[in-house]
Formats: structure tokens, C-alpha cells, sequence
């Protein structure tokens, strides 16, 4: 993999990329209706996540369980700033104290929290919503890589801080908005967000936001960083005692990941209108393992097929037999990990690429062998 | 905080939320035991444990029926035999699971996790299916309802004792089968070292069987407890599982003593921080602590040095 004609994106990377992007920039939304369109932009918002997990995981053997919680922190940033632009003294006066959000107002609160009031400027929410969960990441990656905790005991951590943060996001409802999550949300300054052109527009942000975190990680991937993580995955006392402070890359890993988390979740409330504790908890943020497991764990595209995948069927299954999703995503983690581990581009790659190479070379010259494909 | 209360007051609470503090501790040490040993000795990580335990909860509530429609004259007596029911079921599906599902993964811990994550959906719903969303609850045995009264202001329920009689048994036999039994010193052994386990003759993949086995099986015993203080629904394990693994990680993953010195850590201090300020900040409070703790010392309370 070291030779230096290993450009940035190979040819196969460029057809994958060529085929995302017609995907989700031309076919969606020329194929679907805008409430239908709306939806597959959450699933994106979710492919964030698994994009993250897949630097984190798939190529630096860090399996975060607590990923839900960087959305949440994300798409909490972003909310509070459209909470706080919808709940202007005009539109409450009928609360007792106006001017401040109406769950502070159930809640016998009478003025803004110190730490909500940044978000009263759009670029500093901007700038928040990015800066505080890595800099949590980078809390707690530092506290704990440093000390060398890894593997399981690591994820049991990030679980537990996970729960640690809905109990208290539910808790304190006076601050929070409670179990409902902040709701109600109506305009990006001044720009209504519920208009079938709002959502349209909104939808193609997200998809160029993803391409490019898709195009970072891919960079991220290619550099020298990215083949140390592959390392520190695979022997990490090797990489260790060859000189290099494994921690760094790690809290590395792990802010990256957190970053492109918290990216998904301001989409997924800039397009959905609400953020509730519901995406921050421990079940959530296992399922959005799922999706990176089911794209391939150390593919980027695999990552956003698996995402749509998984909550495609989620949807279609809960439309239809609502008993039966529970039994098909629990048999769908069993079966990822112990029939595909490598996932759809496992697929792909050991056995579509090779049939097709098979069938291309019966017209011409033998398909050329590429042993740089299979990264594990 | 302390100046609407008189000094015997005080010490009433301290005492009352002691003792709620101990039946807290009890279900913690019953539920971590199973986890200590799965998670401790074999290094599984079964985020379907909370399952197992519903299940034996789940067994507890069909024998008290059975017991209420067709043998009401033994009805005193049918937590013993709920109980051995809860601990055979468990266990034979700790132990289907363990031969279809974690031997093949003993050496992906990560993905031993997402595997049993998606065991424990499937069980969830399979529970929800036969028993519905809504949480069941057992009657009683007539000699278990009721308080003693110790003071004027002190009162201890009976459950609650019965419980903590039940944990101490539990774990008396748990360290006799760890420390005097011959498969406790196999299971010792095969943690210690694996390879030299299987080269002196033992049967490395039988004793996990049974090790997973049992381990699920205590799990059964303690929902079977559980459906003495509380309901039981579809999901109640999974509200459990986080406290649990971090008490098992708390105590450091390999000492069964260190397991219950951090359940009574966790259950004391959150249970009289619960008094003094509501329920979910108390927990939130106890759980950073360990957190907090557990950054600071990786390795846990007690640890065990053992050869890779």
C-alpha cells in the first residue's frame, strides 16, 4: 500500500464516490416526494455516525458505545439556537417570565442559563455545535487512553456515560426540555425550516456535508495517520514500542468521530425539528453500530448504504409487522457478526468485483489481481 | 440541608436509607454475580444478561400462577421451587446460547457484544410477545408481607430481609463453587491460562459451557428475587445492565470480592443521596464517581494479576 503512485482515490474509489453521489444528489431526490426525501435525509443524519465509527472502529479498533451521545450534543447545540430564536418575547408573552424557552417557564425557571446563552448568535452555535462534544471526546479520550483503557472496558465507559447523559438531560428538565427533548423549533435566522423548500434545501446540505466528511475520512484513510491507526488496531504494543504515542492517535480517532456525530445530529435537527434524549442513550447508539457493521466496518461508503439499509427496512417493517422489527434487527446483529464481518463491502469486494472482473475479462485480457482491496 | 430534622429523625433516615440501601445492594450483588463470572473469569461480554435475569423473573411469575390455579395449598412455599425453575431455565439457555452463539466469538470481545445486543432484542420481543408490554407482578407468600417494627420510627420489611438472607446464601455458594469445588479450580485455571489448561487434560470448552451456563443461571435466580421488590416487564433488564457492568468493572473484573465491596459502594451511596436529591440526580451523581474513578483507575477496585 506504500507505493507512491497510490493516489488520493483510486479508480474504484471514484466510480464508488461517482455512484454515492448521483445517488443521493440526482436519484433521491428526482425519485422520491419530499415527505419521503425528508426521511432518507434522518437516515443520512445517522450515516454521520457510522461514517465516524468506521474511522473510530473499523480502522482504529475503537469501538465507542456512546456515539448517540455526540449527536445528541450536536443536535442539542443546534436546537436550543432555533428554541431561542422562536421563543422571542412577541411569541411568549403569555408565559410568565417571556422571552425564554416554554419548558423553562413550566419548569419555574425565570432567566436563561449561562451556559444556553452563546446560543444566541448563529456562528457561535455553528462553531459549539462542532467544538463542545469533541472537546468531551477529548476529555475523555485523553483521561482514558492515556491510561491505556481500551477494548471492552472502553466501550462498557462510553456506554455508561451515554446513560450518565440521558438520565440527566431527562432529570433536568428545567434546563433540558425533558423526556419531550426540545420541540417546536421554527426558524434558522430567520428562515422558516418546516417549508417543503426549507426541506429540499436542507436535504442537499446534509448530502454535500456528508460527502464531504466522506472526502475527510477518506483523507484521514490515505495519510500516513490512517495506516498507524490500521496498526494500532492490529498490534498495538508494536506501534507503541516503535516510537509512537498511541494515545494521540487514538483521542485523534475518537474527536474525529465525535465531530462528524455532532454534525449529523444539528442536521438531523435542522431537518426533523426536534431533538429529544431519545437519540442519546445506549440503544441508539448501539444501533448506529449496527449500520456501520452492515456497510462493511472499515468502509466510508459502506458506512452510508448500511445506514440507509438498516432504517430503510426499519421503516418498511414497522409500517407493515411492527412485532417482527425487534427479531429482524436482533437477528440482524447476530448475523453480521458472525456470518459477515466485513458487511455489504465485504460483499462487494470478494465477490461482486471479482465476478465482474470474471465477466469483463472473458471479452479481453485476465482481470489484473489487486491484493491492496481486501484491507483486513 | 440537614436543618428541618431532629438528630434521632437523623439517624431514622440514615438508618432507613441504609436499609434501602442494602436491598439495593442485594439485587446489585445478585445480578453482578452472574456478570462477574461471565465477564470476570471468561472475559464475555453478555449485554444480554438484564434477559436472562427477566427470565427467571418471567418463570417466577408462571410458577406463582401455576401455584395460585392448581396447588393453592402449597402457595407458601413456591419461591423455593420458582427459584430452582429460574435457575435451570436460565441456565439451559445460557448454555444453547453459549455453544450456538459466544464460541465462536471468544476471540472478538467487541463483537461478542454486538452478537448478545441482538440476542437480547430478540429476547425482549419474544417476551413482549408472550407475556404483552405490560408489567407483570407476583403475589406474595402470606409470611413475606409486612415489617418489623425495630423503633418508633425505624421499620424493616420482611422482603427486603428475605433478599439479603437469599444474597448471602447465593454468594457463600458461589465462593464454595469458585474456590473449593473441582470446577471452580478448572475455571481458575482455564482464565489463568488457557492453552496450559487444555494441555493438563481439561476440557476447556466444556468448562465454559457450564461456566456461561451457570453464570446466566444466577442471573435467573436474582430476577427471580427481583419479582419480590418489583414488576417485571419486557424491558426491565436493560435499565439494569449498565449498573451492573460498571460494578463488575468497578470492582475490578476478576475478584468476586471486589464485585461486592463496589455494589456497596454504588447501592449505599446512591441510596442516600436519593434522600437528599430526586432519584435521577442521585444516580447521575454515582454513576460519574465511578466513571471518574474507573478514569483515574483503570484496573478497578481489586485486581487480580494474572499471565496473558
Amino acid at each position: 500500500m506504500m507505493q507512491n503512485d497510490n493516489p488520493f482515490l483510486t479508480r474504484l474509489d471514484w466510480l464508488s464516490l461517482a455512484l454515492l453521489a448521483a445517488l443521493l444528489l440526482v436519484a433521491f431526490p428526482l425519485g422520491l416526494d419530499t415527505f419521503r426525501l425528508n426521511l432518507v435525509g434522518k437516515y443520512l443524519t445517522y450515516a454521520f455516525v457510522a461514517l465516524g465509527l468506521v474511522i473510530c472502529w473499523g480502522y482504529g479498533g475503537i469501538l465507542s458505545l456512546g456515539q448517540g451521545l455526540f449527536f445528541g450534543l450536536g443536535g442539542y447545540c443546534m436546537a436550543m439556537f432555533l428554541k431561542l430564536e422562536a421563543s422571542t418575547v412577541e411569541n411568549t408573552k403569555i408565559q410568565s417570565t417571556p422571552g425564554i424557552p416554554d419548558f423553562m417557564d413550566w419548569n419555574q425557571i425565570t432567566a436563561l442559563p449561562w451556559f444556553w446563552q452563546p446560543f444566541h448568535s448563529l456562528a457561535l452555535t455553528l462553531l459549539l455545535v462542532v467544538a463542545v462534544p469533541v472537546a468531551f471526546a477529548l476529555l475523555v479520550g485523553a483521561a482514558m487512553f492515556k491510561r491505556r483503557v481500551s477494548g471492552v472496558y472502553f466501550a462498557i465507559i462510553t456506554q455508561a456515560i451515554a446513560a450518565i447523559m440521558t438520565i440527566l438531560i431527562v432529570g433536568q428538565q428545567g434546563y433540558t426540555g425533558g423526556i419531550n427533548g426540545i420541540t417546536d423549533l421554527r426558524t434558522l435566522a430567520g428562515w422558516d425550516i418546516r417549508t417543503d423548500g426549507a426541506k429540499l434545501l436542507l436535504y442537499f446540505v446534509n448530502a454535500a456535508l456528508l460527502i464531504g466528511c466522506i472526502l475527510v475520512a477518506q483523507s484521514v484513510r490515505r495519510s500516513k495517520l490512517g495506516r498507524i491507526l490500521v496498526a494500532m488496531r492490529d498490534k498495538e504494543d508494536r506501534v507503541r514500542f516503535s516510537g509512537y504515542a498511541v494515545a494521540s492517535f487514538k483521542i485523534f480517532a475518537f474527536c474525529l468521530a465525535a465531530g462528524f456525530s455532532a454534525i449529523g445530529g444539528a442536521m438531523f435537527t435542522l431537518q426533523v425539528g426536534f431533538m429529544s434524549p431519545s437519540f442519546v442513550g445506549i440503544t441508539p447508539s448501539i444501533e448506529m453500530v449496527i449500520y456501520a457493521a452492515v456497510g462493511g466496518r472499515t468502509s466510508l461508503f459502506g458506512a452510508v448504504y448500511g445506514t440507509l439499509l438498516v432504517n430503510g427496512a426499519k421503516t418498511a417493517f414497522s409500517e407493515s409487522f411492527p412485532e417482527l422489527w425487534l427479531f429482524g434487527l436482533g437477528a440482524l446483529f447476530i448475523a453480521v457478526v458472525l456470518a459477515f464481518p466485513d458487511g455489504l463491502a465485504g460483499l462487494v469486494r470478494n465477490r461482486l468485483l471479482p465476478w465482474a472482473g470474471r465477466m469483463l475479462a472473458r471479452g479481453g485480457k485476465p482481470a489484473p489481481v489487486r491484493p491492496g482491496m481486501v484491507t483486513k | 440541608m440537614f436543618g428541618d430534622y431532629s438528630l434521632s429523625d437523623l439517624g431514622s433516615i440514615f438508618v432507613m436509607q441504609g436499609f434501602a440501601g442494602l436491598i439495593l445492594f442485594s439485587v446489585f450483588v445478585l445480578m453482578a454475580l452472574g456478570l462477574a463470572i461471565i465477564f470476570g473469569q471468561m472475559g464475555v461480554i453478555n449485554m444480554a444478561h438484564g434477559e436472562f435475569m427477566i427470565l427467571g423473573a418471567y418463570v417466577t411469575y408462571l410458577t406463582a400462577t401455576f401455584f395460585q390455579n392448581h396447588l393453592p395449598g402449597l402457595f407458601d412455599a413456591y419461591f423455593f421451587v420458582a427459584m430452582v425453575l429460574a435457575f435451570l431455565a436460565a441456565g439451559a439457555l445460557g448454555m444453547a446460547v453459549e455453544w450456538l452463539l459466544i464460541r465462536h466469538l471468544y476471540r472478538r470481545p467487541l463483537d461478542t457484544l454486538l452478537a448478545t445486543w441482538g440476542l437480547s432484542l430478540i429476547l425482549q420481543q419474544a417476551y413482549r410477545s408472550s407475556f404483552g408490554a405490560r408489567e407483570v407482578g407476583v403475589d406474595l407468600p402470606g409470611w413475606m408481607i409486612g415489617s418489623l417494627q425495630a423503633t418508633e420510627t425505624i421499620e424493616i420489611q420482611i422482603n427486603g430481609l428475605f433478599i439479603m438472607a437469599l444474597t448471602v446464601l447465593i454468594t457463600i455458594a458461589v465462593g464454595l463453587m469458585m474456590f473449593r469445588s473441582r470446577w471452580g479450580q478448572q475455571v481458575r485455571a482455564v482464565v489463568q491460562n488457557r492453552v496450559m489448561a487444555g494441555a493438563v487434560g481439561i476440557d476447556t470448552g466444556r468448562v465454559d459451557r457450564l461456566t456461561f451456563g451457570i453464570g446466566c443461571g444466577i442471573a435467573g435466580i436474582a430476577g427471580s428475587a427481583f419479582t419480590m421488590i418489583g414488576s417485571t416487564g419486557p424491558t426491565s433488564g436493560q435499565l439494569y445492565i449498565v449498573n451492573t457492568f460498571l460494578i463488575v468493572v468497578f470492582g475490578g473484573a476478576q475478584s468476586l470480592l471486589g464485585t461486592i465491596a463496589s455494589a456497596f459502594t454504588i447501592s449505599q451511596t446512591q441510596s442516600t443521596l436519593e434522600f437528599f436529591t430526586s432519584g435521577s440526580m442521585a444516580s447521575v451523581i454515582t454513576l460519574l464517581g465511578v466513571v471518574g474513578i474507573l478514569m483515574l483507575r483503570p484496573q478497578g477496585l481489586f485486581t487480580l494479576k494474572i499471565r496473558r
